[in-house]
């Protein structure tokens, strides 16, 4: 090893840990980069394969009941490749060692052969025999929550009666890679599953010979999505289609992609934020050690070693410590998507999730750190260069002060000569001050911002769970029931309290925009469910005219008081004008709100009801569940403490771990950003700070000059870092929302505290490492050497 | 590229000085801004050296010693004035060529030494011998100066004596042609002073390199072939020693 080389590694082990430090930092960087690019990619790749494997279909469209032939018609649609007829339905289950009713949905499967499209991938156990008409195959995580498998019965009620059904095999499709129950935003691993069932037996048992209800189709290269979905829409309309759909609009589809897209802005947002906080380590750890060593870089020069050799010998003091930083975030980055990726595979029923690591997110992440490095050493790499060996021999002039406001002579008597040389040494350099408080203040704000989303799904289940809704259960009817059904509930033992909803699929349109959305019909908003915004906030329900979603209304371009154009999609299917009563922020979907009296007169019928909240008493509700398990025209039961509990368990788990990695990373950050401030505050005033010791200044005294400027900075960064972690936070819940849902922005009094007590402790501790290195300062060699 | 004439080295001591002329300095001025103030360092200075000569250049602090010698090394520029390094001049050098300059020809002894501290007596040493073209062993440097023994100690293990003999062996290593020291003597005591110019004196005789060793001692003229004196940035007085002391000799 060359004897430059070997300077260069001994005097970073004597900075060690400084370079630690900015190590760290790149290291945070490159695996928060590593791992998220990782996921995105294994996340795309893993989707894209098992589409492909399994088929998964391009076009979707539901009827009430069409005619087979159909299935002839639509293949000679110009574009369509392939098409294949269903049929489904919504039905409650008895499953064993479970109390409260569970839903599934049947789909029906050909009897002799695997499906065409949206096919099977079979886990364990086997496909359905010909001829047995009792043989299902169920989903992954429905059978695996239940602790059933293969062999194991289950009873059902399907079309009023009861089945015993018998699970084959365990079964996991591209349709339903997020599997929640119809209606529902959040798995309930539990209570609602996929059944597979052969088509002959499903045929029977609805009376749909001859007939399917569900159609998937492909498309041909090239052909036009818009185009066959309207043809669709034409030949289904008096088949009670609600419309077809591309797989943008396929909801385990559409939160996949959500994901991806999520991922993907983490990617650019913290490894940006930092290589940001990287670059300014550089560049104060490696200014001052050009400063420190003038009068090497002077030696060297006399040697006769070229510009270009002390360059890249101090460039080496920023490339080492990155590099070492880039392949421990790249470890670390591979260990963490591996385990993101655990994660995802507990909320996504992929047939195989494979945890792709690239090749070309590593080299990018090297270049990219490299960039930093270079970046971050320039200025200081540049002066080291440009230092004329001449001028290097002498020390460096000593810096102009100048008075500052704090010199002014009425404040200089109130103020003690330790604060003004605080205070001086800030004034002194007011960009350098400024650029610590930013790079502090910035850790503040990742602390800030790893808790927010804590916050706001506190909010989100705050909201959702316990103001929205206060039903114990959702009973949902098979097809539209009427009015009179209320009274066959309320004779139930053990409704304390019911209340209806109708839901009525509409096309609305105000100018050319156009959406497919079902319009909710309430009985009131002051009972069981309740008109909630995203603040939290408690809307009336308007008598006429339908409120609506802000996002929703966003999309339609509507504001409160234009008309919209509708049309139902079923019944007399009418064509209707309705105007806009208002708009609601909700957290959650997109939704539209009429009082359940207008929507009737709307519709033009004598009204008719979808489902039911039921609020239970608690001693009957085992007894009631039990009826529920067993009631015809019941297509699925919804359980909010049930949802609200795999909500937790599922969110908590991940929210938990991301906030722990945000939480550890932004430590790193601000101790690294804090320590390395006061070591080259120590470096450079040594000598200052031994001559006021010489003079009679305690250490006390003089740990108080140093380090009061490290808190004062550090003070000053608290409320900067507040503001920008706001500001971060409302730029994340922009990002991060969707049409499926949309963060609230809220902070709860604990996030701002937990930040600031982190950022307390961090600086606490780097200050308690500082002045152990200040008290182990020898007087009389400080004094000696030459500056 | 500028292209160093290798000159012979002459073997006779006697004839050391006599012929070769190794440096040639014309009408040398240097003026420097520090501040709001403007320094004349160097006035119209004009000498000559010649291969083996041992030379002292006096002068109180202020004078531009320091700055005639930093010019001759190459480390600085002159504000008008030329100087000639075996006839090519290096006050038209790039910055290329300069380096060149002083990888190949000039060797630097401070007064602070300038170790680097981070590296061993033999790695400080190996720092130029790596870099040089035809260098001495490091070890034999050290051995040369009488640090055979201290080749893995740190500078802070050093004493001044011994880190300014170091320093020395770094700048002798390399075999320049001519061996720059400034103030050598000038942060050691009385005996470790004479300790270190015994061995500048014995790199100068054995090696036949070329030396101006800077002083405000003038005590140090004694030992010299040449004494040069510079007061105010000019030069007053150029004489030459009927016969050297040795540094054993000198007192001050």
């Amino acid at each position: 090893m060359k004897a430059l080389q070997r300077k260069l590694l001994r005097e970073l082990m004597r900075l060690k840990g400084q370079m630690l430090a900015v190590a760290a930092v790149v290291a945070c960087g490159i695996s928060v980069f590593v791992s998220m690019s990782s996921v995105k990619y294994s996340l795309e790749a893993s989707r894209q394969r098992y589409y492909n494997r399994f088929r998964f279909a391009d076009v979707f469209v539901q009827v009430k009941r069409a005619p087979e032939f159909y299935r002839e018609t639509v293949s000679r649609i110009p574009g369509v490749a392939s098409v294949s007829t269903r049929i489904t339905a919504d039905v409650t289950l008895d499953v064993p060692g479970l109390d409260e009713p569970a839903s599934a949905r049947l789909v029906s499967i050909p009897d002799y052969r695997t499906p065409a499209l949206n096919d099977l991938f079979l886990k364990k156990g086997r496909y359905i025999e010909p001829g047995k008409p009792e043989e299902v195959i169920a989903s992954k995580p429905f059978l695996e929550a239940n602790h059933l498998a293969p062999g194991d019965r289950i009873s059902a009620v399907i079309n009023g009666r009861k089945r015993n059904l018998l699970i084959v095999g365990m079964g996991l499709s591209p349709e339903y890679i997020y599997e929640v129950q119809p209606g529902s935003f959040f798995p309930d691993k539990r209570r609602f599953g996929v059944f597979w069932m052969g088509r002959r037996s499903l045929e029977s048992a609805l009376d749909m010979s001859g007939a399917f209800n569900d159609m998937s189709l492909t498309l041909a290269h090239g052909a036009s999505e818009k185009d066959v979905i309207m043809r669709l829409d034409n030949l289904f309309k008096r088949y009670g289609s609600l419309g077809a759909y591309g797989r943008s609009e396929h909801l385990s589809d559409r939160f996949i992609v959500d994901e991806i897209k999520q991922v993907g802005i983490q990617i650019t947002f913290l490894p940006v934020v930092f290589l940001a906080v990287a670059v300014f380590l550089l560049n104060i750890v490696l200014r001052r050690i050009v400063a420190t060593q003038r009068d090497q870089i002077a030696v060297l020069k006399a040697m006769g070693y070229s510009n270009e050799d002390v360059g890249l010998h101090y460039l080496g003091f920023a490339m080492i410590p990155t590099a070492f930083g880039a392949v421990v975030g790249t470890l670390l980055g591979a260990w963490l998507g591996r385990g993101l990726m655990n994660i995802y595979a507990e909320f996504y029923n992929f047939a195989e999730l494979v945890y792709y690591f690239r090749f070309e997110d590593v080299a990018l992440s090297v270049l990219l750190s490299f960039a930093a490095a270079i970046i971050g050493a320039l200025g200081a790499v540049r002066s080291a260069v440009r230092l004329p060996p001449a001028e290097a021999m002498r020390p460096d002039s000593p810096v102009l002060y100048k008075p500052g406001i704090f010199d002014r002579e009425s404040l200089r008597k109130k103020i003690p000569v330790s604060l003004r040389i605080i205070v001086r040494n800030l004034e002194r350099r007011p960009w350098k001050a400024a650029l610590s408080v930013l790079m502090i203040s910035l850790s503040v704000a990742i602390l800030i911002a790893g808790r927010y989303t804590y916050d706001s799904l506190d909010r989100m289940v705050q909201v959702e769970f316990n103001e929205k809704h206060r039903e114990d259960v959702t009973v949902i009817f098979n097809n539209p029931m009427p009015p009179s059904v209320r009274f066959n509930i309320a004779s139930l033992n053990g409704v304390v309290e019911h209340e209806y909803y109708r839901e009525e699929p509409v096309k609305m349109s105000f100018g050319h925009r156009v959406r497919r959305q079902s319009i909710k019909g309430m009985e009131s908003a002051e009972g069981l469910q309740r008109l909630v915004d995203k603040a939290n906030r408690q809307l009336t329900l308007p008598p006429e005219g339908v409120l609506l979603t802000s996002t929703l209304a966003t999309l339609l371009g509507v504001k409160p008081g234009d008309k919209l154009q509708v049309d139902f999609l079923q019944g007399r299917q009418l064509h209707r004008e309705l105007f806009v009563s208002g708009t609601i922020d909700e957290i959650l979907g997109l939704s539209a709100y009429m009082n359940l009296g207008a929507l009737n007169r709307l519709a033009g019928d004598g009204g008719a009801l979808n489902a039911a909240y039921l609020r239970l008493d608690p001693a009957k509700a085992g007894k009631l569940y039990t009826t529920f398990k067993g009631m015809p025209g019941v297509s699925g039961i919804m359980m909010l403490k049930a949802m609200k509990q795999s909500f937790d368990d599922l969110i908590a788990q991940s929210m938990n771990t991301s906030t722990l990695i945000l939480t550890s990373f932004a430590c790193i950050l601000a101790f690294a950003v804090v320590y390395n401030g006061a070591r080259i505050s120590l470096s450079e005033r040594a000598r200052e700070l031994t001559s006021l010791r010489v003079l009679g200044m305690t250490k006390g005294e003089i740990s108080f000059i140093l380090l009061g400027e490290q808190a004062l900075l550090t003070m000053a960064a608290v409320p900067v870092g507040f503001l920008i972690g706001i500001g971060l936070s409302a730029l994340l819940a922009r990002a991060l929302s969707s049409e499926l849902y949309r963060l609230p922005l809220v902070f709860s009094s604990f996030n701002f505290l937990f930040a600031f007590v982190v950022i307390v402790l961090v600086s606490v501790v780097s200050a308690v490492l500082v002045r152990r290195r200040l008290t182990a300062l020898d007087l009389v060699e400080v004094l000696k050497t030459r500056e | 590229m500028l292209l160093i004439p290798i000159s012979p080295i002459p073997d006779n001591p006697l004839d050391r000085g006599q012929h070769i002329e190794v440096l040639r300095i014309t009408d040398l001025s240097k003026s420097y801004t520090m501040g709001e103030v403007r320094v004349d360092a160097l006035k119209h200075i004009s000498l000559e050296f010649h291969a083996g000569e041992l030379a002292v250049l006096l002068g109180a602090s202020g004078s531009g010693k320091s700055t005639l010698l930093n010019i001759i090394g190459g480390l600085d520029v002159p504000s008008s004035g030329k100087l000639f390094f075996h006839g090519r001049e290096i006050t038209a050098a790039t910055e290329a060529e300069l380096t060149a300059y002083r990888r190949r020809s000039i060797g630097f002894v401070f007064q602070f030494y300038n170790l680097i501290s981070s590296l061993s007596a033999l790695e400080n040493v190996q720092l130029v011998t790596e870099i040089a073209d035809n260098p001495m062993n490091a070890e034999e440097a050290l051995r040369l100066v009488g640090l055979g023994d201290r080749l893995n100690h740190f500078p802070a293990q050093l004493s001044g004596g011994e880190q300014q003999r170091v320093a020395i062996a770094r700048a002798v290593a390399k075999r320049p042609e001519l061996l720059l020291c400034d103030e050598p003597t000038g942060a050691l005591d009385f005996q470790t002073g004479k300790l270190v110019l015994d061995v500048i004196e014995k790199v100068n005789r054995e090696l036949g390199t070329t030396t101006l060793v800077i002083t405000h001692n003038a005590s140090i003229a004694g030992m010299a072939d040449r004494v040069v004196r510079l007061r105010s940035g000019e030069l007053s007085e150029d004489r030459r020693n009927i016969t050297r002391m040795s540094p054993s000799e000198l007192v001050w």
